[in-house]
C-alpha cells in the first residue's frame, strides 16, 4: 500500500473515520464492518457511520479464539474472524436455476439471476484480499465465468486494513500475502495512534478518498505505517517452509503422518468452511411443496464430508486419511497446477477454528521434515 | 485430443425420452431428444464426452453418451440404477421429460486413432463410454487398423449387449475377448480374469492406440500389461469417473490432483493420470 508516488497517501484522523463510512453509505453501499457475534468478529451491516467497534483483540491459538480488550483501544487490533469476504462474493447458498413442470409434464428451465446489493466491506485483511484473488481466478477465469459470483464480486467495495496485531495463528508473511495489503483493495488503511494512513487502490477508491478532502499523510506517518507492517510480519511465530511445497508433498503421499493426523481429525469440515480460498460447493434440488416447480441450489460443500467423493455406490475417499490428504495436497500442492501458486494465504483460520487444534503449519513441518525448500 | 465444444453451465435443456431399453435387471438405456428442435439440431458431441441428466425435482447425474455422434435417433445414455437420480431415471418411459446439459469434457483421441490399431479394454459398465468409440470405428471401418475389444465382467449375467459382442466378433479385422470372473450356463466366453485374455489380443503395439474404461484396479493392471507389450505410454488412454455436480470445473468434487475430471477429462492420457492412480483415495 506504500508507493513512492508523491501525495498518494492521505491522513484520516481517528475522529473522522465515520466520514469514510458516511461517504460509502451516501454512495448507497451497504456497509459491512466488524461486529461481535457469539464471541467472535464477524462482518455485519453497520447501522450508523460511527458504528465500528473499538478496543477488540482476537487471541487465537490452535482450536481457540477469544476476544480480549486492546489496551490501546484501536479499531482494528483484532487479527481476523472466521469469515471476511468469501461469503459476500461466493454465497454460502444460492439458486442457480429453476424449473417448472406443467400438467402435461413438460419442463421449463430458467436461470435465476443473482440478487446482490452493492456492498462495502470495512476491515478486510491482506490475507483476505489474496484469497479473493484466488476465488476470482477460479470463478472468473476466461471461458468459465460464473455469473452469480461475477455479479456479487463487481459490486464489492473493499476497505482493507493493515494488520498491526497478527494472531498467534497467522503466517501470512511466510506465504507472501500480508500483513500489509498490496493489491486488490479499493482503499487501504493503516491504523496509527492518531489516525489512519489511507491510500486508494482503484479509481472508485480514489474518488472516495478525494471526496473526503484529507490532507496528505506526512513522510513520518507513512514511515510509521510501514514500520508497523514490518513489525507485524516479524511478530508472526508460525510459517510455512516454502512457497511451493508441491514436490515435497506429492512425493510423500504414503507418509505415516497422514494416518497420525487422520486419527485426530474429526472430518467436521470447519477448516474448509473458514478457509477463504476453498471453493467446493454441492448442487442440490429443492422441489416446491406443490410439486409444480423446483429450484437448483448450490451450497458450500467440504471435501471432508462423506458425500464429496461419492461415486455410484461407493466412496472414493471413505476414510479420513484420504479426505485430509485430499484437502491438504490440494491446498498446498496441486493448487499450483491450477492457479500457479499455493491455495494457502496464511490467515491461520483453519488452525484456530479446528475443534481439535490441528495446526496446518505443524503438519507441513512433519510431512516435509528433511526437505530443502 | 478432440477439442471440447463450448461448455454450457446454464440451466439444462428440456428433453424427452424417445426410446428406453432394459439391458439387464439394473441397467437400462435412455435415448433422449432435446425438445427445442434448433438446440437438438445444433447438438454435437465427441465419443467419450458426457451429459448431465436431470430428473425433475431430484437432481443431476453425469452419464456418458453411448451413441454415435452422427446417429439421429436420439442421444443415448446407458445407466445403472444405483442412486436416487438413476433409480428415478429407470422409471421413465418414452414421452417422459428430463433435463439435459452438455456435452462436457474431453473425449477419446479420435484424431490420433486414424490408421492405427484400436484396442479397447473395459470392465463392468465401463463399456458404455467405450461403446460410442466402437460404434465410431465400425461406422468408419476403413480409417482404422485392427479393432480389439476386451471386456471383463464379474458375473456372466453382468454382460450387457451380448448379441452385439457376438456380432462384432464376426467382423473382419475385429477381435472380441470377453471374460467373466464367474461363468453361467451357455456362457460362450472365457471364465476367469480378463487379464488372462491379454496374451490372446492381436495388435501391433507400435501402431496401436489403447483405451481403457472401468474399475481403476483393472485399468492399472491393463496398463502394466499393455506397456510391457511395447505400447508407448503416449498411446494409452483411460476414462475416469469421479463425483461431478457442476460439470464445468467449478464445484470441486471431481478434482484428481490438479485436474478437474469433468473438464480436463474424463479421458486422460495414461501419463497424466498414472502417478495419482497408484494411490488409493484421490
Amino acid at each position: 500500500m506504500f508507493s513512492s508516488q508523491p501525495n498518494h497517501a492521505r491522513f484520516l484522523p481517528l475522529a473522522q473515520l465515520h466520514t469514510l463510512v458516511a461517504k460509502l453509505m451516501q454512495l448507497a453501499y451497504q456497509c459491512l464492518g466488524p461486529a461481535v457475534e457469539n464471541g467472535a468478529i464477524v462482518m455485519r451491516e453497520l447501522d450508523a457511520p460511527d458504528g465500528l467497534p473499538r478496543g477488540l483483540q482476537a487471541e487465537q491459538s490452535p482450536g481457540r479464539y477469544r476476544l480480549t480488550r486492546d489496551p490501546l483501544n484501536r479499531y482494528f487490533a483484532w487479527a481476523n474472524g472466521p469469515q471476511a469476504i468469501k461469503p459476500q462474493a461466493f454465497a454460502p447458498k444460492e439458486s442457480l436455476w429453476r424449473v417448472e413442470r406443467d400438467d402435461a409434464g413438460a419442463l421449463q428451465f430458467a436461470a435465476v439471476e443473482a440478487v446482490a446489493p452493492a456492498q462495502a466491506i470495512i476491515g478486510v485483511r491482506a490475507c483476505d484480499l489474496a484469497a479473493l484473488a484466488l476465488q476470482d481466478a477460479h470463478f472468473l477465469s476466461a471461458g468459465r465465468r460464473d455469473a452469480h459470483y461475477a455479479k456479487r464480486r463487481e459490486l464489492l467495495f473493499l476497505v482493507a486494513v493493515q494488520c498491526a496485531e497478527p494472531g498467534a495463528t497467522c503466517f501470512c508473511a511466510s506465504t507472501g500475502d500480508g500483513p500489509t495489503p498490496t493489491a486488490g483493495y479499493d482503499l487501504a488503511l493503516a491504523e496509527l495512534a492518531e489516525g489512519f494512513v489511507a491510500v486508494a487502490g482503484s479509481a472508485k477508491g480514489g474518488a472516495v478518498l478525494d471526496a473526503l478532502n484529507l490532507s496528505p499523510a506526512t513522510p513520518q506517518q507513512i514511515d510509521a505505517a510501514r514500520q508497523q507492517g514490518q513489525a507485524a510480519a516479524a511478530a508472526q511465530t508460525r510459517s510455512l517452509p516454502g512457497r511451493n511445497l508441491r514436490e515435497a508433498l506429492m512425493s510423500r503421499l504414503e507418509h505415516p503422518r497422514w494416518d497420525e493426523v487422520a486419527a485426530r481429525c474429526l472430518a467436521c469440515g470447519n477448516c474448509t468452511a473458514v478457509c477463504p480460498t476453498c471453493f467446493c460447493h454441492a448442487e442440490a434440488d429443492e422441489p416446491a411443496l406443490d410439486g409444480q416447480s423446483s429450484r437448483h441450489e448450490r451450497v458450500w460443500d467440504s471435501c471432508f464430508g462423506e458425500s464429496h467423493g461419492y461415486l455410484h455406490g461407493f466412496n472414493v475417499r471413505s476414510d479420513i486419511r484420504s479426505r485430509y490428504r485430499q484437502w491438504f495436497t490440494h491446498k498446498l500442492a496441486t493448487w499450483h497446477d491450477q492457479f500457479g501458486r499455493s491455495g494457502c494465504v496464511g490467515c491461520g483460520r483453519c488452525i484456530a477454528w479446528c475443534p481439535v487444534g490441528i495446526d496446518l503449519t505443524e503438519e507441513v513441518a512433519a510431512l516435509t521434515a528433511g526437505v530443502q525448500p | 485430443m478432440s477439442a471440447p465444444p463450448a461448455m454450457d453451465s446454464g440451466p439444462p435443456h428440456a428433453a424427452s425420452v424417445v426410446a428406453r431399453s432394459q439391458e439387464s435387471p439394473t441397467i437400462f438405456t435412455l435415448k433422449l431428444r432435446l425438445d427445442d428442435a434448433a438446440a437438438q439440431a445444433a447438438y454435437r458431441f465427441a465419443p467419450g464426452q458426457f451429459n448431465m441428466l436431470y430428473l425433475y425435482g431430484v437432481g443431476e447425474v453425469p452419464i456418458s453418451i453411448m451413441t454415435d455422434p452422427e446417429a439421429r435417433d436420439g442421444i443415448g445414455h446407458t445407466i445403472r440404477a444405483v442412486g436416487r437420480v438413476t433409480r428415478g431415471l429407470a422409471a421413465l418411459q418414452p414421452g417422459d421429460r428430463v433435463g439435459l446439459r452438455g456435452p462436457f469434457g474431453r473425449g477419446w483421441p479420435l484424431q490420433e486413432m486414424g490408421g492405427r490399431d484400436v484396442v479397447l479394454v473395459t470392465g463392468g459398465l465401463g463399456c458404455a463410454p467405450a461403446v460410442s468409440v466402437i460404434h465410431y470405428v465400425l461406422r468408419r471401418r476403413e480409417r482404422f487398423g485392427k479393432l480389439v475389444i476386451i471386456q471383463g465382467v464379474k458375473h456372466a449375467d453382468d454382460l450387457i449387449w451380448r448379441e452385439q459382442y457376438d456380432r462384432w466378433a464376426k467382423l473382419p479385422d475385429t477381435q472380441v475377448l470377453v471374460a467373466a470372473d464367474e461363468g453361467a450356463a451357455l456362457w460362450p466366453w472365457h471364465v476367469g480374469r480378463v487379464t488372462e485374455l491379454f496374451d490372446l489380443a492381436r495388435f501391433n503395439p507400435a501402431r496401436a492406440v489403447a483405451m481403457m474404461c472401468g474399475p481403476e484396479g483393472m485399468m492399472r493392471v491393463t496398463a502394466e500389461h499393455l506397456l510391457a507389450r511395447g505400447l508407448p505410454e503416449s498411446s494409452l488412454y483411460l476414462s475416469m469417473e469421479r463425483n461431478m455436480q457442476c460439470a464445468v470445473g467449478r464445484c470441486g468434487h471431481c478434482q484428481f490432483g490438479g485436474a478437474f475430471v469433468c473438464r480436463d477429462g474424463p479421458v486422460f492420457n495414461w501419463g497424466e493420470a498414472k502417478t495419482l492412480l497408484a494411490h488409493r483415495g484421490f
